[in-house]
Parts: structure tokens; C-alpha cells; sequence
């Protein structure tokens, strides 16, 4: 009993640490990489003892310049809410990793571990539940700052998430249709088999459409700058707007967050999580023959840095797409989702639906 | 919704133009990491305190005051520079000088920087070409305005 609790609170602890330097570093890609996008060189001073490592110490030098400046709460807002938006901001958005699969069982002793914080057999849909709870966090920041423009921020997410949530479910639908359960370690296990003896059946190769969308839509998810409207930096500031110091810290490390789960939540979804192509419990096994034998640490090590990879990978296409794309206007955001999406994952539906009659 | 899956295919494309210079930047900043001298690829910054711009030939910089030979500021007090001036920026006191070939020196000759547009119009009208503008010192910042005021003395030592 003793040994599961701590067992748990271990993978809370490593869970988190790995979400929030994962954070970190990905402020400075970030900069970075918009940075090489647009022919610049980029945040590069900030250094230690005249170390400056491609200015990796920016993001500590921009927590200290967050946690030191003056935390204000305007004098005519509700101070309780104020407070607490930003902390259920981060809060929905960092639960959501309790679901997530690192990695396949490993053993130790007589003790299964699973690398996930907690198997539950409803995954999937927690972590939609929790993806839509998130928005309280800006719509109550908004109201609470007792500002026009905050409100109109989070009026504008409110009408955001209702545009693209319900597309972010139906592109879901047809994988559920597929796959033989919620949990997202089955999931990812039933992604390890083959199609026609050699294609890996990831979500990707039997639901292209259902990942287009849910691509797009997970990038509203973000509320970056494709789907920024509820910041807004140039018209409205946004929910933000009354809050400094460390609370518009949080609003800050939430988008980031949400970058990194979002992505590893393709991965899990579509691109096979922690599997690597052949490789199986006690090695690689090649369909046109073959076999590399390995010892399941290696394969427990490479399942991990597999899922690593992917999960960066999707990073950098999300921070490339933030750095490439115009924000939509409000309406053409809501053409978007009503129009474009929510009939593409009807068909997406439809047509998996008559290909698991048929097949 | 077909006008918005073109739309679609145009964001694929601004896709590709953005990852296509990401990957060239990172491919022309890891040949200089590894000790390449490639200059103009990769990225377009000048690192200002470390890398300097050179000036260009013609460029307008610090105000200096030539001398004569014998080392006299080589100003006769003509006033020309001071009328031309469109910021108002220069202030000239004449006094008599001892050589009755030249007449006039000045006793103070006084250049605001803090209003000066560097228009180089001072220059244009010095009829003695004793004003000139091409010292190339360009960093010109000081923490109080009276740093800025340059008077006779320190315009000859410029130009030594």
C-alpha cells in the first residue's frame, strides 16, 4: 500500500518536472526558432559566469524578471477570482498529463509499473473534459478584472471553444470507432500491430482526415496565434490584460503547456506514442525477416526516447505554425470550425463507419 | 468550404516557406558552428558591440575643426555655418586675431549635439573648409546633456 502510494507520488513528481522543463525550454525554442525563421540569430545574451550556451539561461533570466515584478489586482475587481484564474488555467491544462503513456509496463521485482501517471479506462474523455475546462480559467480571469477589453477577451474564448471543441471531439470519434478502448496505453499498444504484414497501424495511416482536424483544432486548443482571439495582442490586449508578475506567468506557461500536451496527445493519438516501427517487447522484428534481439531496459529506454522524439517533433511544428500563419479574424474563425471542420468530421465518421461495414 | 480548403492548401504552403528557411538558417548556422567562414548565410544579424557596421565613405558622423599649419583652428569667425544652421545648434563668438591677413578668429565656437540633426549643411556652407563631418565616431551617448555640448577646444582635439 505504502510502496503504491509512493510509487504514485514519484511519477506526479517526474510527470511534472518533465511538463514544466520541457515548458522552459520550449519558451527559448520559442524565440528561437522564430528567430531562424525570419533570418535572425535571437535571444543569445542572457548568461551565467559569461557562459551563454545559445541563450538556454533566457528562460531562467525571464522566470526571475516574472516571480520579482509587482503582483497588482486592480482596485475594483474581485480579488478571490482574479486570483484563481490563472491557477485553474494551469490547473486544467496540466492534469490532462495524468493520462498520458510514457512508456510500456516495466518490471521491477514483482512490481508492475506502468509509465503513466494513472491507467484510467476513460482517458480519452478525461482529457477532453479537461481540455474544456480550461477555458474557466479565462473566461472567469476575464470577468473578474472588471475590464471591458478582459471580458471581450474572454467572450471571444468562450465563442472560440464552442467553434472548435466540438470539431476536437468528432475527429476523435472515428479513432474510437478503430481502436478497442478509451485507455490511452491500449490505445498506443493496439497502434504496435500491422497493417498488410508491414505498415504499423498508427492513427495517422488509418485516420489521415480525423488527424488533419484534430490538428487544427488542437492548435485553437492552444490559443496561439492562428486562434488567438482571446488575446488578441494588437486589437483588444486580451484576458491578460489586468494581470502582471507570476499570474500572467501562468497564463503565459499555460499556452505552453497545452503546445506540449497537444502534442503528445497527436503522438499518442496518431503517431503511435511510445511505439518504435517492429520494435516489441524483446527487440525488433522486422517483417521481410530479420531480428535484433535487445534486453527490455534498451527497449523500455528506446520506447521513451521514441515518444520523446515525437512529442519535440510536434512542438516544432506547432511553434513553426504560430510563426507562419495571420491571426483569423472572428468570423473566420467561426466559418472554420462550423464549416469547414465539423462537416469534415461528419464524413470523417461516415466514411470510417462504412469501411468498418464493408471491410 | 471548398473556398476555405484552398485557403487550407495556402497555409500548407506558407508552411513549407517557413520551414524551408528554418532548416537552410540551421543548416548555415551549424557550418559556422563547426567553424565555416561563411558570412551573408544563415542569418542577417550584426552582433552591434562585438560586430560593427562599416560606415560608409560619405556618412555624416561627429563634427571636427581643422587646423592650419601652425596648429590654429582654421575658422574666421564668418558666421556662415551658424546662419545656416536649421536646428540652431552652433554658436560662434568672434575675436579680433593678431594676423591682419586673417583678421577674425573665433574666441568660442560652440556645437549642441543634443539639438544638432547632423545635416550637414554647416559643412556645405564653411567657406574656409574648416567644418567637417567625417570623424566616423558615431556612438555618441552620455548620460548628461552637458557632455554634449562640444566647445572649440574639443572640436580641434577630434581632429587630431
Amino acid at each position: 500500500m505504502f510502496l503504491d502510494i509512493l510509487i504514485i507520488a514519484i511519477k506526479i513528481i517526474l510527470g511534472i518536472s518533465w511538463l514544466l522543463t520541457l515548458t522552459l525550454i520550449l519558451t527559448w525554442v520559442e524565440r528561437k526558432e522564430s528567430a531562424v525563421v525570419q533570418d535572425r540569430i535571437g535571444a543569445n545574451r542572457a548568461s551565467i559566469l559569461g557562459l551563454r550556451v545559445f541563450g538556454l539561461f533566457q528562460p531562467i533570466a525571464d522566470a526571475i524578471k516574472m516571480m520579482f515584478k509587482e503582483d497588482f489586482v486592480p482596485p475594483f475587481s474581485n480579488r478571490f477570482l482574479h486570483t484563481i484564474a490563472p491557477f485553474l488555467s494551469f490547473f486544467f491544462a496540466v492534469i490532462t498529463l495524468a493520462a498520458i503513456p510514457f512508456g510500456d509496463e516495466i518490471t521491477i521485482g514483482s512490481k508492475v509499473i506502468a509509465l503513466q501517471i494513472v491507467r484510467m479506462n476513460v482517458g480519452l474523455v478525461f482529457i477532453l473534459a479537461m481540455f474544456s475546462l480550461g477555458i474557466y480559467g479565462i473566461i472567469i480571469g476575464g470577468w473578474a478584472s472588471n475590464n471591458k477589453y478582459t471580458l471581450l477577451g474572454g467572450m471571444r474564448g468562450t465563442a472560440q471553444i464552442i467553434s472548435y471543441e466540438i470539431a476536437l471531439g468528432l475527429s476523435l470519434i472515428g479513432l474510437i470507432m478503430i481502436y478497442p478502448s478509451l485507455e490511452l496505453n491500449e490505445i498506443v499498444k493496439y497502434q504496435g500491430s500491422l497493417l498488410f504484414g508491414f505498415i504499423p497501424k498508427w492513427g495517422v495511416i488509418l485516420q489521415p482526415l480525423g488527424f488533419f482536424i484534430f490538428l487544427i483544432a488542437g492548435m485553437a486548443e492552444t490559443k496561439r496565434v492562428p486562434f488567438d482571439l482571446p488575446e488578441g495582442e494588437s486589437e483588444i490586449i486580451g484576458f491578460y490584460t489586468e494581470y502582471s508578475g507570476m499570474k500572467f506567468g501562468l497564463f503565459m506557461m499555460t499556452d505552453f503547456v497545452e503546445v506540449i500536451l497537444i502534442s503528445a496527445l497527436v503522438t499518442t493519438l496518431f503517431f503511435g506514442g511510445w511505439q518504435v516501427p517492429y520494435l516489441y517487447p524483446d527487440g525488433f522484428h522486422f517483417p521481410w525477416g530479420g531480428n535484433i534481439l535487445l534486453n527490455k531496459w534498451i527497449v523500455t529506454v528506446l520506447q521513451v526516447l521514441s515518444f520523446n522524439l515525437k512529442v519535440a517533433f510536434f512542438c516544432w511544428l506547432l511553434v513553426l505554425a504560430r510563426w507562419t500563419f495571420p491571426r483569423y479574424r472572428y468570423d473566420q474563425l467561426m466559418n472554420l470550425g462550423w464549416k469547414l471542420l465539423i462537416p469534415m468530421s461528419f464524413v470523417n465518421i461516415i466514411g470510417t463507419g462504412l469501411i468498418l461495414i464493408l471491410v | 468550404m471548398i473556398k476555405s480548403l484552398v485557403f487550407l492548401l495556402e497555409f500548407l504552403k506558407g508552411l513549407w516557406i517557413t520551414a524551408k528557411h528554418f532548416w537552410i538558417n540551421i543548416f548555415f548556422n551549424f557550418l559556422k558552428l563547426i567553424g565555416f567562414n561563411i558570412r551573408d548565410r544563415g542569418s542577417v544579424t550584426i552582433q552591434y558591440p562585438e560586430e560593427k557596421k562599416e560606415i560608409a565613405r560619405r556618412h555624416r558622423s561627429l563634427h571636427r575643426i581643422l587646423t592650419r599649419e601652425d596648429g590654429s583652428p582654421r575658422c574666421v569667425a564668418c558666421m556662415l555655418c551658424m546662419t545656416v544652421c536649421p536646428s540652431e545648434c552652433i554658436y560662434i563668438e568672434a575675436e579680433e586675431d593678431p594676423n591682419p591677413e586673417i583678421q577674425k578668429r573665433p574666441s568660442k565656437f560652440i556645437i549642441d549635439l543634443s539639438r544638432c540633426c547632423f545635416c550637414g549643411f554647416c559643412v556645405e556652407a564653411c567657406p574656409e573648409d574648416a567644418l567637417r563631418m567625417d570623424t566616423n565616431i558615431v556612438e555618441l551617448g552620455e548620460y548628461n546633456r552637458e557632455k554634449l555640448i562640444y566647445d572649440l577646444n574639443r572640436l580641434v582635439r577630434i581632429s587630431k
